[in-house]
């Protein structure tokens, strides 16, 4: 196997094998919807949601949290104890140049992004009836562009903090704007207009996943928004990326 | 052959001149040492010969190779083992084996590397649960998983326990014993006197003595010293007349004779002539911490 599958093959033991990661990362928002789901009011239509059940409302929220915990937090976390304990620099010593360490990395923490959005959305349509979003291209394209803007910031966060401390603590601090933004500590309705309209543009987009999840094409400039932020966060970490 | 030729090496952090001038050339199968305190630019040095680091003058060849230049090609016959280098706690030694051994083009047999660096039966064990020592041959193995031509490795040693080091002081000498040339970095003086054929001494970022461990002690004094008790009195002119003989002590019942080569087989052999017998003889050498504190003013430990 190349060094890259099997980079890729390592990382991907490691964060299974972690049950930080596994369980926050892969089955926590899948939990969060059934045991919202399991409340009977959430169930029914209501006028502050334009008719939409809380559970079909309030999924795209879950899957902010399942990008976020993983691009956010996992991922800057995992690559600057990388740099700190030496696993970067060990393999400047090799043939094989760090940055496959990254890709690997980077491919690993999307893929279980993207599971736990699966699962999320499976879940939901199969015990509660939450209908597959509805503008599949728009949903795909609002999911793609809002998961790539998040783990740019991710890379960031890795790329500046010196220690490992220092990128837990950055990363706590954009995971919970950006899950307050996206609705998951305050359905988007109870936040005042300026807030919820400002969350519209705040990786990776709720707004957009909703819109297409219902049926409408996400509005454009929040999706520009998503890609310029995944173009400049990704470009400032790969400047300043330090490999010890 | 000269495997490796470093000459007038430079390196500068801001105007702090870490490797100031080094030059040295390693044969083929040679153990080389770099022994200094901390802060001489021991690992500076080794640094820019890896390729890790950029140089700010002189030239670095290894196998004819520019560390810079031709940083990967170079990367495939050189194992490097670094000082304070972990793994990700969760991965097992088997799978980090495999996974360093798909980086090269040619690689050892991992099962016959495991085995031979005593981590036979931890196959499965993650890289967090191994004991220091553990970990350490596992780094080790890491950097021979390549076969490489070269191998550097530093600090090889610290934080081990006595067995451990004496663990890994033969294990350095079949590694050279199958082809490998090696460079060694160390602050422990045992080590390089154990291990070294060369040894550079580096100081404030020159090499002040570049000799073998016998030359290094010899450089610095040919002086001897032979003490004993002797069995019935004698006059301290029976062995002042010796050529060998410079100076004769005596401390309570112990007489303690200095002088030059030969004086064990003078004195003894003029003593024995004599009747009388030395009693809890010992021969006093310089010793290697001897000859680093006279060449750096320093000591060696701190």
């Amino acid at each position: 196997m190349s060094a890259l599958g099997k980079l890729i093959q390592i990382e991907a033991r490691l964060f299974v094998r972690d049950p930080m990661t596994f369980v926050v990362g892969l089955l926590l928002p899948t939990v969060v919807l059934l045991g919202l789901g399991a409340v009977p009011m959430l169930r029914e239509p209501a006028e502050d949601m334009g008719g939409q059940r809380f559970i079909d409302y309030f999924a795209p929220s879950v899957i902010v949290m399942a990008v976020g915990v993983i691009g956010l937090t996992n991922l800057p976390a995992v690559l600057a104890a990388y740099r700190e304990q030496g696993v970067l620099r060990r393999m400047r010593t090799t043939p094989v140049h760090p940055m496959k360490l990254l890709v690997a990395q980077l491919v690993v923490n999307l893929g279980a992004s993207l599971l736990s959005a699966a699962l999320v959305v499976a879940a939901g349509n199969l015990v509660y009836g939450v209908p597959l979003p509805k503008h599949a291209w728009g949903f795909a394209i609002a999911f793609v562009l809002g998961i790539t803007a998040v783990f740019a910031l991710g890379m960031l966060v890795a790329a500046l903090a010196p220690t490992a401390r220092a990128a837990s603590g950055l990363s706590t601090v954009l995971f919970m704007l950006a899950m307050f933004f996206g609705g998951v500590y305050l359905p988007r309705f109870m936040l005042p207009d300026a807030i919820a309209r400002a969350g519209d543009f705040v990786p990776p987009g709720v707004q957009s996943l909703l819109d297409a999840w219902t049926g409408t094409a996400p509005a454009v400039v929040p999706l520009a928004v998503m890609a310029a932020t995944a173009v400049a966060a990704g470009a400032v970490a790969a400047r300043i990326f330090k490999w010890e | 052959m000269a495997i490796i030729e470093v000459r007038d090496l430079v390196k500068t952090y801001g105007t702090h001149r870490a490797v100031d001038g080094i030059s040295f050339e390693v044969g083929e199968g040679e153990i080389f040492g770099i022994l200094g305190p901390n802060g001489a630019g021991k690992t500076t040095t080794v640094e820019c010969v890896e390729g890790l680091r950029s140089r700010d003058g002189g030239s670095v060849k290894v196998m004819g190779l520019d560390p810079e230049k031709d940083g990967a090609e170079l990367k495939q016959v050189l194992g490097i083992q670094l000082q304070e280098s972990r793994l990700p706690d969760r991965i097992r030694v088997g799978e980090a084996l495999d996974l360093y051994a798909s980086f090269y083009k040619e690689h050892a047999d991992t099962d016959r590397l495991i085995e031979k660096l005593g981590l036979g039966g931890k196959r499965k064990t993650p890289f967090g649960k191994l004991s220091g020592g553990q970990q350490q041959r596992l780094s080790i193995a890491l950097a021979l998983v390549g076969n490489p031509r070269v191998a550097v490795l530093d600090e090889l040693t610290t934080g081990l326990d006595p067995q451990a080091r004496r663990d890994t002081w033969d294990l350095i000498e079949q590694v050279r014993n199958s082809g490998v040339t090696i460079i060694l970095v160390t602050h422990f003086m045992d080590e390089a006197e154990r291990l070294c054929d060369r040894i550079a001494v580096v100081d404030s970022g020159k090499i002040v003595a570049l000799d073998t461990p016998a030359g290094l002690t010899a450089r610095v004094s040919e002086e001897q010293r032979v003490r004993f008790r002797p069995s019935a009195e004698f006059a301290d002119a029976l062995l002042l007349d010796l050529p060998e003989v410079a100076r004769v002590e005596r401390h309570g019942a112990h007489v303690v004779v200095t002088g030059g080569e030969n004086l064990l087989q003078a004195v003894v052999s003029v003593l024995a002539r004599n009747q009388i017998v030395a009693a809890d003889l010992r021969v006093e050498q310089v010793s290697l911490d001897d000859a680093f504190v006279a060449l750096t003013g320093k000591s060696l430990e701190n």
